[in-house]
């Protein structure tokens, strides 16, 4: 019986596909809920930042920081792309990738050139294919996203737009909306728009600087820009948990119906061949 | 009752504290400050240290441990921001630098990624030619 041996392996080889993908969807439940308080946590830090951001660009200081003047040229921008480490968790990475590529294009069109930092080795990979001017990456995170490891990439494009070799900084990444879904979105960060200072009332008063405007305002800017990007990092990681874990399921409830398929057809033919046997012995029977 | 603060103690990974005080006292880069309420706006850097925050009704100070970071104070509002990371011009400078080392040997690595790939993609059809040939012969045999 040379196609029911053949079944039998098939849907052994499935089963164990169907394990793999069990697991990897209980390992996914387990740390997307880790990855969304981590998320979370790192909410209280990037509001109370913009509000002090908000704060300053209500106030009138003597000092304006390069990141909050619009710039007139606009001929290189730098493009920060936020994707996952490792893949399997469905259209996360290409949804993101796909936004980025178009995003690409249309600068592209409009003669702009475009310098990329990468976070995450999916993102590497393509970009790498893609040919793209890289110019930092930050890669094998894992499941914590550290402020450390993002502040060298980060530095490398906020040097650039200080010595005036990119005019504006954006940023792409998955947003978290909920378990199911996820949407990949581009946020301007440099130079700070106007819908970032939130609230803005004619005020006229401003802060005491200590020691001195310009060291306070730099330092804050920059916390402010790593804050932005540390949150979307953040995010990025519970819609990647969230996305593999939906993943899993989908392929292994895809696992189950596929066994259950080869099942019926195993045993459709066990039984034709049964009673194909039997009669056979029957018709040797009545010939005798 | 006293006048009372909001303080807030925030770290990008974490929040540490959120509370009501009657005074804090905060490590700031030209000395150590105290705020009560109604203390003017200011904002300054501050180095590593523990902010103590006196709460109402409570005789004891409040030790809390931070890196360094901002300090902002509205009249009845103080936030730290505090780092996570040890932080320092020079040490962003380098840390920027390595960066941008690994980029450029992503960039060098990418040719010989593709060389591998290649390599490999010529071997899978090697060992197919070889495994055919094997066939064949056993056919023969």
């Amino acid at each position: 019986m040379a196609a029911g041996k053949e079944i039998r392996t098939k849907i052994k080889s499935v089963e164990n596909t169907r394990k793999i993908t069990k697991a990897m969807e209980m390992v996914a439940a387990s740390k997307m809920r880790k990855a969304q308080e981590r998320m979370r946590a790192a909410r209280p830090y990037a509001e109370k930042i913009a509000q002090v951001v908000a704060h300053m660009s209500q106030a009138h200081p003597e000092y304006r920081h390069p990141f909050v003047v619009p710039r007139e040229s606009h001929r290189r921008v730098g493009l920060i792309v936020v994707t996952t480490d490792k893949g399997l968790c469905g259209g996360l990475n290409t949804n993101a990738l796909r936004l980025t590529v178009a995003k690409m294009k249309e600068w592209d069109a409009q003669g702009i050139e475009v310098d990329v930092t990468v976070v995450g080795n999916k993102g590497l990979g393509f970009m790498q294919r893609l040919n793209a001017n890289l110019v930092s990456h930050a890669t094998g995170l894992g499941d914590t996203p550290h402020m450390e490891r993002l502040i060298g990439p980060v530095q490398v494009m906020l040097d650039a737009y200080k010595e005036g070799r990119i005019d504006a900084l954006y940023l792409i990444y998955s947003r978290f909306i909920n378990t199911m879904k996820q949407e990949p979105r581009l946020q301007q960060l440099l130079p700070l728009t106007a819908e970032a200072a939130v609230e803005r009332h004619a005020v006229h008063w401003d802060y005491l600087y200590e020691p001195e405007a310009k060291g306070v305002v730099d330092a804050l800017m920059v916390r402010y820009i790593e804050a932005e990007i540390y949150e979307a990092v953040a995010e990025n990681m519970a819609c990647e948990q969230s996305a593999r874990m939906v993943a899993m399921k989908s392929a292994s409830d895809n696992a189950k119906n596929v066994i259950g398929e080869l099942k019926l057809v195993y045993n459709k033919t066990r039984q034709a061949a049964i009673t194909k046997e039997l009669s056979e012995i029957v018709a040797g029977a009545a010939a005798v | 009752m006293a006048m009372t603060l909001h303080v807030d103690i925030v770290s990008a990974e974490t929040s540490i504290y959120s509370g009501s005080a009657e005074y804090v006292i905060v490590p700031a880069e030209m000395g150590e400050v105290g705020i009560y309420p109604r203390h003017a706006p200011m904002l300054t850097r501050i180095k590593p240290g523990s902010v103590r925050i006196k709460k109402p009704f409570e005789a004891e100070e409040d030790l809390i441990y931070v890196s360094s970071g901002i300090l902002e104070v509205q009249p009845h509002v103080v936030t730290i921001l505090s780092d996570t990371a040890i932080r320092g011009a020079d040490l962003d400078e380098a840390r920027a630098m390595e960066a941008k080392r690994h980029a450029e040997e992503a960039i060098r690595n990418r040719t010989s990624a593709m060389e591998y790939a290649e390599a490999e993609a010529e071997l899978a059809m090697a060992v197919a030619q070889l495994r055919a040939i094997e066939k064949l012969r056993r056919h023969r045999a």
